[in-house]
């Protein structure tokens, strides 16, 4: 019997199978059915947007990658989920210069600055629109009809504006549609001035304005529920994000139908599924403790609904969860549970506890 | 037929033939009537149904390897011929190393005591096979280093008749005389622990024994050796029970098996009915890893933690392995040393997996010649593939606390390559860690060298390296390992900061 090639290696002798490159390969594969919607919905401009969004991501983490001596992390994946979710966030029409500023600046600041994967205190996705939101605020209130007439063959004018312009208005256009019902607003808008409620089977299935990605309730609910049965992402996340959108907005409901919006409805529109489900799960900005994770969803849930009822924004799930992640390593550490046998827990603070 | 051995009180005969009483104890109940036939099918269709709603009793967190167990769980122990050479290490237990008493040269007959114990923390040592030392020196340890050994050249030819004292009735032993008796014979714990048996069975004075659990769980993937003790070696294993329970004056015994290990349960059931007397019990407890490492075991069974920094006793709690305490039951009654033991001897890479009685001694190599080999060798690890040392030579003989011979086939090349990312504070390691540290935060630190941070404020040697953190990372972070140098630099500053002192 030959005793080359026997092999010592420490225990544990075996691993469960599931690896950082299937984790990130489970949500790519869990947003492309929800882009693809988006392509149908809006067509030949989010296309362009989110290969946009994706492309200059991917080239932003090789070239900081590079710079930074870890050699090429492209194949981790992680950044093409950073780009298409940036990509889902932004209305259809966005100039694709802007959404490229945006993926560049979410990839360099949201992540490298920190030091890569695994280190990003927020969601790089969101650093990105959080930017562009603040340096381009009239494009990223610009919202475009869902199945326009011939959105496969020619992009929304908007979407081709050279760089460093201002946004192609899209007014002329949209006139040329002859749509009957466009008001140039999403329903939340709608709701929050209008007071008028979008139908909630429209926004579950997703025939609405928003932004490219946010708006088939539905799809987002199936790709999550079905991450979540791969344990590729933590179901507690969404559901008590969902929990306490409801929890906030029940009550007010309750006081004026007419006036605040159904929880239903809170749930199923704008951007909370999709922030919900695949933003604020990120696993590296979320909290790492079973009871953790359900604080940092029931704020995130409590947020939005706030900065929506009663904010100067009429979507809030952005800033709520760029909040959230600021707070989650705290929230780690006043969740650790006590370390069996002993009085004290497993903090972080580097104060003996017992 | 019963097998004399099995009946308490009765004037046990030493077995003097290589074919052990065991062998002769097959697995099924032979007294089984028909009500109580029906009774067994109702008693394990309740268990199998509280095992499928997952009440029975458990701890938090934890890991659910694969189990592997099917490749051995059926196959009763068999006897294993004697290899040409036993390697018989001085140390196989935690404490003082035995000291030799034998000559290069002598011979030495089966069961004679060839080493004795250095001190109460110690025991001794006795020949597994009839023949003749040949050498005293360095022979290769699954720990790494080479340590002092005993090397005893089996007569081939010889009765393999065991030497051992006169038969002594278990019913008729004070405490302090069985835990001498332990002591003389050798036991150490099998469950892979290998303390010395009596020293838990006198806890220091002023604490006192009420509860002995005894550990039937084999988390361990692919071990089924207690599983078949359980089956096939219930009688001994009872009358070890008495004797540990009489020894501390513990109140009741209550033995915890995992519930993927129904049969088990039934048949120490079904053994204990007939004596309704005794204060034991069995209760099933969920197929979890890591239930049976003590400090779970407790947590399930009795709801109760051992304190930081403590020991079972500190409960007033003794936990014995079911191996430990069969033999327990097999030895003290003979006047015998532990010479051989059960062991599991599986894995993809063995031909012909099975649970064996093998000489203490016996190298690895030759285990696996008898066993056969499928495939190409990749990896042999002694004792479960989760806390198991993986042996850097096949030279490497069983010793007291070996439970198994796990070999593995070479690990697939494309996982083999697999990067190690950076820790993306997914939380796997913090839900799997069953003392509720956070090796995540532990992981980092470790990579920071904050050694001397993670075990004065994060509660470091809390850890007792189980595997379950590594066993779950998806960034492939080998956290386990990153603990045990952690605790080891903090042991070695440890050590220089008394010398210093004592300067």
């Amino acid at each position: 019997m030959a005793n080359r090639g026997i092999a010592i290696r420490t225990s544990p002798h075996l691993k469960r199978v599931l690896t950082v490159d299937q984790i990130m390969r489970g949500v790519i594969l869990a947003l492309l059915p929800i882009a693809a919607w988006s392509v149908w919905q809006f067509g030949l401009s989010v296309l362009l947007l989110l290969l946009t969004t994706t492309g200059v991501a991917a080239l932003t983490e090789w070239a900081l990658a590079r710079a930074a001596g870890q050699g090429n992390t492209l194949q981790n994946g992680s950044v093409i989920i950073t780009g298409l979710l940036l990509g889902l966030t932004l209305p259809p029409g966005f100039p694709l210069w802007m959404a490229a500023v945006a993926a560049c600046i979410g990839v360099a600041l949201g992540k490298w600055l920190f030091g890569g994967l695994g280190y990003n205190v927020m969601n790089p996705a969101l650093v990105g629109r959080a930017f562009v939101q603040a340096a381009f605020p009239k494009a990223i209130a610009t919202w475009s009809p869902p199945f326009a007439p011939g959105r496969f063959t020619e992009p929304i004018p908007s979407t081709l504006t050279p760089p460093f312009m201002q946004p192609i208005p899209i007014a002329d256009w949209i006139k040329g549609l002859e749509l009957d019902a466009w008001t140039g607003a999403t329903p939340l808008a709608v709701q929050r001035f209008q007071h008028l409620e979008t139908p909630v089977w429209d926004l579950f299935a997703g025939t609405v304005a928003g932004s490219a990605g946010e708006t088939s309730a539905l799809l987002i609910l199936i790709c999550g529920l079905w991450l979540a049965w791969q344990r590729m992402l933590d179901w507690r996340i969404p559901a008590s994000v969902m929990a306490g959108a409801v929890f906030i907005a029940l009550p007010f409901w309750l006081i004026d139908p007419g006036l605040y919006p159904s929880p239903a409805f809170v749930l199923c529109s704008g951007g909370l599924m999709l922030g919900a489900w695949f933003m604020a799960s990120d696993m590296v900005a979320s909290p790492v403790t079973p009871a953790g994770v359900v604080i940092y969803g029931l704020f995130i849930g409590v947020l939005t609904v706030l900065i929506r009822l009663f904010g100067g924004l009429v979507e809030g799930v952005m800033y709520a969860i760029l909040i959230a992640n600021a707070l989650s390593p705290w929230v780690s550490d006043w969740t650790q549970p006590r370390v069996y046998g002993s009085k004290g827990r497993g903090r972080a603070d580097g104060q003996p506890s017992d | 037929m019963k097998p004399l051995s099995s009946m308490p009180g009765s004037p046990v005969l030493n077995s003097r033939t290589t074919g052990n009483a065991w062998a002769r104890q097959g697995s099924h109940l032979p007294d089984l009537d028909g009500s109580s036939a029906r009774a067994g099918l109702i008693a394990r269709l309740e268990l199998g149904f509280r095992r499928l709603l997952g009440w029975h009793k458990t701890f938090a967190h934890g890991v659910y390897p694969v189990e592997h167990k099917e490749l051995t769980a059926a196959k009763p122990i068999r006897r294993l011929p004697f290899p040409a050479e036993l390697i018989i290490p001085l140390q196989q237990h935690k404490g003082a190393p035995s000291i030799p008493i034998v000559q290069v040269g002598q011979e030495v007959m089966r069961g004679e005591l060839i080493a004795v114990a250095d001190g109460f923390g110690s025991v001794p040592i006795h020949a597994p096979a009839t023949g003749v030392i040949r050498a005293i020196g360095l022979a290769p340890t699954a720990e790494g280093p080479k340590a002092p050994a005993i090397f005893l050249k089996v007569y081939p030819a010889a009765t393999q008749e065991v030497q051992a004292g006169p038969a002594r009735d278990p019913e008729r032993m004070g405490p302090e005389e069985i835990i001498q008796a332990v002591q003389e014979s050798g036991l150490v714990g099998l469950g892979g622990a290998a303390f010395p048996s009596h020293v838990k069975l006198r806890p220091q004075t002023g604490r006192s024994l009420h509860t002995l659990l005894v550990n039937g769980c084999e988390c361990e993937p692919y071990l089924t050796c207690d599983h078949r003790i359980m089956l096939e070696q219930t009688a001994s294993l009872i009358r070890g029970i008495r004797l540990a329970l009489k020894a501390t004056g513990a109140k009741c015994a209550i033995i915890g098996v995992e519930d993927n290990k129904l049969d088990a349960i039934i048949r120490l059931r079904a053994h204990l009915g007939r004596k309704p007397d005794l204060p034991i019990r069995v209760l099933a407890v969920q197929a979890k890893y890591p239930q049976g490492a003590e400090k779970m075991l407790i947590k399930a069974l009795l709801g109760l933690e051992v304190p930081e920094g403590g020991i079972p006793a500190d409960l007033g709690i003794a936990v014995f392995n079911v191996g430990t305490l069969a033999q327990m039951g097999e030895l003290i009654p003979k006047a015998q040393g532990l010479i051989e033991r059960v062991i599991t001897l599986s894995g993809p890479a063995i031909k012909n997996p099975g649970n064996f009685l093998v000489p203490l001694g016996t190298p690895v190599r030759f285990l696996l010649e008898q066993a056969g080999l499928q495939g190409e060798l990749g990896e042999v690890i002694l004792g479960g593939p989760m806390m198991g040392m993986a042996v850097a030579s096949l030279d490497v003989p069983i010793t007291k606390g070996v439970s198994g011979v796990i070999a593995l086939h070479p690990e697939d090349p494309a996982l083999a390559a697999r990067p190690v990312y950076p820790c993306i504070h997914c939380g796997e390691c913090v839900r799997a860690c069953p003392v509720f540290l956070n090796p995540s935060l532990l992981g980092e630190l470790a990579r920071a060298r904050q050694y001397q941070a993670m075990a004065e404020h994060h509660h470091l040697d809390q850890c007792f390296e189980c595997g379950c953190c590594a066993f779950v990372c998806p960034s492939n972070i080998p956290l386990t390992q990153y603990f045990r140098i952690a605790k080891s630099i903090n042991r070695d500053a440890e050590r220089r900061r008394q010398a210093k002192r004592s300067h």
